[in-house]
């Protein structure tokens, strides 16, 4: 199936010399949820305002269900929906008709049923004659989502969407993406925070210093360099490891209260039953033992932290 | 999405229209104020004092100079503000994201501030009505004037808001420049009434040129011949449509 969005070698070089983005090759499947990870500065923001045509690249084309966003640019910014990280809304507007500005904007003939309905999903029906700068925070950030999604885009980009909001909001946040999805809306967002991506997306993408480290199916990329751990509750604390112990990859930790074994998930053998058996032969007992997967975000670490 | 995005130019037009309402008091009552004060102070005070000019008492022979002060004053402040705003706040990235080309931004914004700046001159007009007595010898010309004056400085206006990067700078071009220039360029006296070298230092002050032919529309008679002025206003609109045309070509202070 096409691509709905497609990039092919997309550079941005800005005047004080600086590459925010490095030839960056993507391609965005139509109706799924994409997070692009990323530490600051690493050309996420960047990457979003070239393909909404706010920045001009430096190098490269960028196809929108097809159509050219450098030569046809009405065709293609007319299938997305941007909601940028900072709240930017005229704040005397009120919320019914900020939501039926930008569709005008985009090009969509008044459709009061859509926009009545746009603004009850997004729980801002009961707002919609307030003035914007009467709502709280998080009502600001509805109000920005109902914006981007007034004129029926295909594809939504979400730019940091949860940052600075509190913990209900942010789940509410996440259904309301989740419903989005399930209409067939394309979604792709950025993220600082990885339980985010962890919880949404069907693929991932890490950027940093302007390259697209790598894009993958996020369940394939947990399993790929996911690593897990076994954590051994000792009953005698250990100095060192014993030298006896050095096939296994072990760290100690709690001031020697814990044993820490780092293994690959994906591996045929795992090595637990061995190393339980030559701890039993050492004499070293544990009291409880405890397993983990590694996150996310401990992956992103890991592939930023090697880039570094 | 093919064609013209009207929908896109009435969004805006209306937002810009609607902005105004908000202030509608602010909007209507300051240029009714000004105004009389004008001619309270000038017709009044001191005109009873100046001869006729060109065989129009002082007093009505103000009201063109009056009109075209406020015109450039407002069409300049409405449309730099309209487009500065957005950049201030940071919600230019809606209008840029959007699929809404050069030329209708320009339409909706530049329109709504000549529609703004068009009442209040007529305002204005209705209110000197009420201090002296009035001729338009040339109604369609006075309108056209009105209407051409108001389009140019408007996008005059719109290209010192993308230029502007503080509040301070989107009042410079108006309170350094403008200002000066229609004070000296014959919105209360005419030019013929100055020595040589001012008579001929102010033909290159082009509100001139603006002034006598809305002058003209009104009384028959100008400080330069009307095709001059026509000829001038046309050249400035054409240079101000070029500035935008290559404002949005190159991204010059709205794209990195």
């Amino acid at each position: 199936m096409q691509p709905i969005l497609s990039l092919r070698q997309v550079s941005k070089t800005y005047a004080s010399g600086h590459t925010a983005l490095d030839h960056v090759d993507l391609d965005i499947h139509r109706g799924e949820i994409f997070a692009l990870l990323g530490p600051n500065g690493a050309g996420k923001t960047t990457l979003i305002s070239i393909i909404c045509g706010i920045v001009t690249p430096s190098t490269g084309t960028i196809l929108v269900d097809g159509n050219d966003a450098i030569r046809q640019p009405r065709a293609a910014r007319s299938k997305i929906g941007l909601v940028p990280q900072e709240i930017a809304v005229d704040m005397f507007s009120r919320v019914g008709s900020a939501a039926r500005y930008s569709r005008g904007l985009f090009g969509k003939a008044p459709d009061h049923a859509y926009c009545d309905q746009l603004l009850k999903d997004l729980s801002l029906w009961d707002k919609r004659d307030a003035k914007i700068m009467e709502l709280s925070g998080g009502m600001k950030r509805r109000v920005m989502i109902a914006k981007a999604l007034s004129h029926e885009p295909d594809i939504l980009f979400l730019d940091e969407p949860t940052a600075g909001v509190d913990v209900e909001l942010r789940r509410d946040m996440w259904k309301l993406i989740g419903r989005l999805r399930d209409r067939g809306t394309t979604i792709i967002l950025t993220t600082h925070y990885i339980e985010e991506a962890e919880e949404m997306a069907d693929r991932v993408g890490v950027i940093n210093r302007g390259k697209l480290l790598l894009v993958e199916e996020k369940t394939a990329l947990m399993k790929k360099l996911g690593k897990r751990e076994l954590d051994l509750s000792l009953v005698e604390p250990l100095a060192a490891i014993p030298a006896e112990l050095g096939e296994w990859q072990l760290s100690l930790t709690d001031d020697g209260h814990r044993l820490r074994y780092t293994f690959d998930a994906q591996a045929e053998r795992t090595g637990i039953p061995s190393l339980l058996r030559k701890l039993h032969d050492l004499n070293i007992a544990f009291k409880d033992l405890d397993t983990s997967k590694s996150s996310l975000e401990d992956i992103f670490v890991d592939l930023v932290g090697a880039q570094a | 999405m093919n064609g013209i995005n009207f929908p896109g130019i009435w969004a805006i037009y209306k937002f810009e229209m609607a902005r105004t309402l908000r202030t509608l008091w602010q909007s209507i009552a300051t240029p009714v104020i000004t105004t009389s004060l004008y001619f309270i102070v000038f017709g009044g005070a001191i005109g009873s004092r100046i001869d006729a000019i060109h065989g129009v008492n002082y007093g009505s022979f103000l009201v063109p100079g009056l009109i075209m002060l406020s015109l450039l004053m407002q069409s300049i402040a409405n449309a730099s503000i309209g487009i500065y705003f957005p950049k201030f706040t940071g919600t230019v990235f809606e209008l840029l994201s959007a699929p809404i080309s050069a030329i209708e931004l320009v339409v909706g914004f530049v329109g709504a501030a000549a529609t703004k700046s068009v009442v209040i001159g007529l305002i204005i007009l209705a209110t000197s009505a009420l201090f002296v007595p009035l001729r338009v010898d040339h109604p369609a010309a006075m309108l056209a004037f009105l209407v051409l004056t108001a389009v140019t400085f408007s996008m005059f206006g719109f290209i010192i808001g993308i230029w502007a990067k503080s509040f301070e700078q989107l009042n410079i071009v108006p309170s350094l420049l403008v200002t000066p220039l229609t004070f000296l360029g014959g919105a209360f006296y005419s030019i013929d009434m100055l020595p040589e070298p001012w008579h001929t230092v102010s033909l290159f002050n082009p509100v001139v040129y603006l002034v006598s032919g809305f002058r003209w529309s009104f009384f028959g008679h100008g400080d330069v011949d009307i095709t001059w002025s026509l000829g001038f206003t046309g050249i400035f609109l054409l240079l101000c449509l070029g500035l935008i045309v290559w404002i949005f070509r190159t991204g010059y202070r709205l794209k990195n």
